[in-house]
């Protein structure tokens, strides 16, 4: 609680007790002098809210009549001057406890949401003149030292230059699992050190560290408004007014044309005009897009704007790039076929392929050495087995080895040289070999389905989209091959660059109006792609700058199952947007028409004005209350 | 140039609509953005300009929500 909240409170209490004295007072003993009941009740009243007196009289001053304070200080003043003290002290009483509710509730959601991004580093541990030394993580230069013990938060972005450690994501990616550290590891902002002590150089300054722009990001997320929070703006703006004209036509044509009784009359306008203050809405609304936003920070997904939130929520198509996205990206030699004729072992056949490619840094290249390395549990290459060795672009390599003349590669090298060999359709890249234009045999090189992938899949599906695409540069059958094992129907493959943006134009084309069209992609190559689709999402941001860049979501993990996790939160906070607004509106209205046929009090106009803003924000603040995918 | 004042004890959401729209109004400002939840009033201009938009915020401020008060950061 606030000191001011404090004061508040303290003084409703106090005011309370008094006023509960004066009416006792009033009721038990006769005879005692009016005038001194009414003290009573008037220390009581300034007491409870002479704030809004005060206010009340300074916006006079200012030459702002217009708000609640004043309407306040004329509802009451006006019950006063009928002498009905106890209803002037009781309304004033009411609406105080109304709005103290309302900031303490502001409060309270504001302590939730900067709970939920309670991964700034307070200090960091830097180590100059061989003396480690407290400063703020801003004073940190690039190429300082800094040491992080255990259970502290790491605060700058860094390598490990001493020490393995393990770390705690979670706060940034929602991944309970730790990750384990080695000396020359990168580590990033805002993890948590577990084990032991480790000794970091900075690479980046604050400013730019990965902990500095996912909190830039969360809190400005908001400066990107949703269609809803529009909508509000626009409904605050011609609301006021309208309820306000209402009013003075309210308190001034009845009596004129029918009964003459203005007293009735304008107090029943007064009731109009506290309910005029859209609050509930205007709090409300941003609220729960900020919590929404806030709780997905929280499970690792980045949204950038309260925009994309609500778009999200209304995809129907989803558009997937395969590598990297459905698939880990990493190549891996999958199978080994010697030829018969030739009389390999798997392990030669692998040897030698290796041995020709051993100059190149392609994926495919490095994942043979890799598979060859693991196999022969060799570290290097012999480098006197080694000639001359030529690239051929687009087809492979020739290379010498042992001194005899190896080619490796594709169906069109083989075809080049005349060589017979025996065509394959297995999916994923194949890689043909022959030596001395003798053939012995392929490899198949393959990417691996990320874990999750299957189940991404089914969920988009359960959440409503209609179409799943999967876009590739890969070959058909590789294409194929993993659309199948994931249940996706609809495969473009053999795609440029170029020709993914066309794709998604076309499918824009089709989709509905109302409907949307995000695409997913690892956000290192596609970025066209993420700023043509509605909706961008880039997986794998962690440690990325390029992908938090390019995309409007970010997943900061590699699993694909977040996606659906995200429209979830997106749908969850729609809904509840919803609701607040049909409750604020709808309870509005009912209270003003109740309020001119003179059924509702002044109490009843104050519940509609703070207490549905109470009510509304705590429904906003379920946005905040993530439970975590099963 | 981007400047960042935290607004003290801000309630009213209403209100930080109209700080919002004032301090936007300001012919120095070149844009601005006011963060009930997080409180803070981000204001876009030229460097030289600050010192009066610092004094114009505190104005707009006061005037509108006595109560709050204007932290530079």
């Amino acid at each position: 609680m606030t000191k001011k909240l404090k004061r508040k409170l303290r003084n409703i209490i106090l005011g309370a007790i008094i006023f509960a004295c004066a009416c006792v007072v009033e009721h038990s003993a006769s005879g005692i002098n009016a005038n001194l009941i009414l003290g009573f009740f008037l220390v009581a009243y300034f007491i409870i809210g002479g704030d809004v007196v005060k206010k009340a009289g300074n916006n006079i001053v200012h030459g702002r009549v217009m708000d609640e304070n004043f309407l306040m200080l004329i509802a009451t003043v006006g019950a006063f001057c009928v002498g009905d003290n106890a209803e002037a002290v009781a309304v004033m009483l009411f609406y105080q406890v109304g709005e103290w509710f309302q900031s303490y509730a502001v409060n309270k959601s504001r302590k939730s949401i900067s709970d939920l991004m309670d991964i700034r580093p307070d200090y960091a541990n830097v180590i100059r003149d061989g003396k480690e030394e407290e400063v703020d993580p801003e004073e940190v230069k690039i190429g300082e030292t800094i040491v992080v013990k255990a259970g502290e938060k790491i605060p700058l972005d860094g390598v490990v230059t001493k020490g393995n450690t393990t770390v705690d994501t979670m706060a940034l990616t929602g991944e309970s699992v730790p990750r384990d550290v080695i000396l020359g590891d990168d580590v990033i902002s805002g993890c948590i050190n577990l084990t032991s002590v480790i000794e970091i150089q900075v690479t980046k300054e604050f400013e730019q560290s990965t902990v500095a722009k996912i909190l830039d990001l969360v809190e400005n997320a908001s400066s990107k408004k949703a269609e809803a929070e529009n909508f509000i703006s626009k409904f605050a703006k011609y609301y006021t007014p309208t309820i306000v004209v209402l009013a003075v036509m309210l308190a001034f044509l009845p009596p004129l044309f029918i009964d003459g009784q203005y007293f009735k009359w304008i107090y029943r306008a007064l009731s109009f005009l506290v309910i005029s203050c859209p609050c509930a809405l205007v709090i409300s609304i941003p609220l729960s897009f900020f919590g929404g936003i806030g709780g997905a920070s929280r499970e690792g997904i980045l949204v950038k704007g309260s925009n994309y939130l609500e778009i999200l929520s209304k995809a129907s198509i989803v558009v997937m790039d395969k590598t990297g996205t459905l698939t880990k990206g990493i190549f891996k030699v999958k199978e080994i076929h010697p030829s018969k004729e030739s009389n390999l072992s798997e392990e030669k056949l692998l040897e030698l392929t290796a041995y020709s490619e051993s100059y190149s840094n392609h994926p495919i290249s490095k994942s043979l050495k890799e598979a060859y390395f693991e196999k022969a549990k060799e570290k290097e290459f012999a480098k006197e087995r080694i000639g001359e060795i030529k690239e051929i672009s687009g087809y492979g390599v020739e290379a010498k080895i042992d001194g005899c003349v190896i080619c490796v590669g594709n169906d069109k090298l083989m075809e080049k040289y005349q060589i017979s060999y025996e065509m394959t359709q297995a999916p994923g890249t194949v890689i043909y070999v022959a030596k001395e234009n003798q053939y012995l045999g392929y490899l198949v090189i393959g990417d691996e389905i990320k874990s999750d992938s299957k189940q991404a899949v089914a969920q988009l599906k359960k959440a409503g989209v209609k179409e799943i695409v999967m876009l590739t540069g890969d070959r058909v059958a590789a294409a194929e091959a993993v659309a199948g094992e994931l249940g996706i129907k609809k495969v473009f493959s053999e795609l440029l660059p170029g020709d993914k943006v066309d794709k998604v134009e076309e499918l824009l084309a089709q989709k509905g109006e109302k409907e949307a069209l995000i695409f997913v992609g690892d956000g290192i190559n596609d970025a066209p792609v993420l700023a043509r689709a509605d909706v961008g999402i880039a997986m794998g941001g962690l440690g990325q700058d390029a992908a938090i860049e390019a995309a409007d979501i970010v997943i900061m993990t590699d699993e694909p199952s977040k996606i659906a996790r995200a429209m979830e939160i997106s749908k969850k906070t729609l809904t509840i947007v919803k609701q607040n607004i049909v409750f604020a509106i709808g309870i509005k209205v009912l209270v003003l028409i109740l309020a001119a046929v003179g059924i509702a009090s002044m109490w009843l106009a104050i519940f509609a004005d703070v207490g549905v803003a109470f009510l509304a924000i705590l429904n906003a603040m379920r946005t905040l209350k993530s439970k975590s995918a099963k | 140039m981007k400047k960042t004042y935290i607004l003290e004890d801000l309630d009213c959401a209403h209100c930080a609509g109209k700080i919002e729209e004032a301090v936007a109004a300001l012919s120095t400002v070149e844009k601005c953005s006011l963060n009930f939840l997080t409180k803070k009033l981000v204001v876009d201009a030229e460097e030289s300009n600050f010192e009066a938009i610092t004094k114009d915020v505190k104005k707009i401020v006061k005037k509108t929500e006595p109560d709050v008060t204007v932290v530079e950061k």
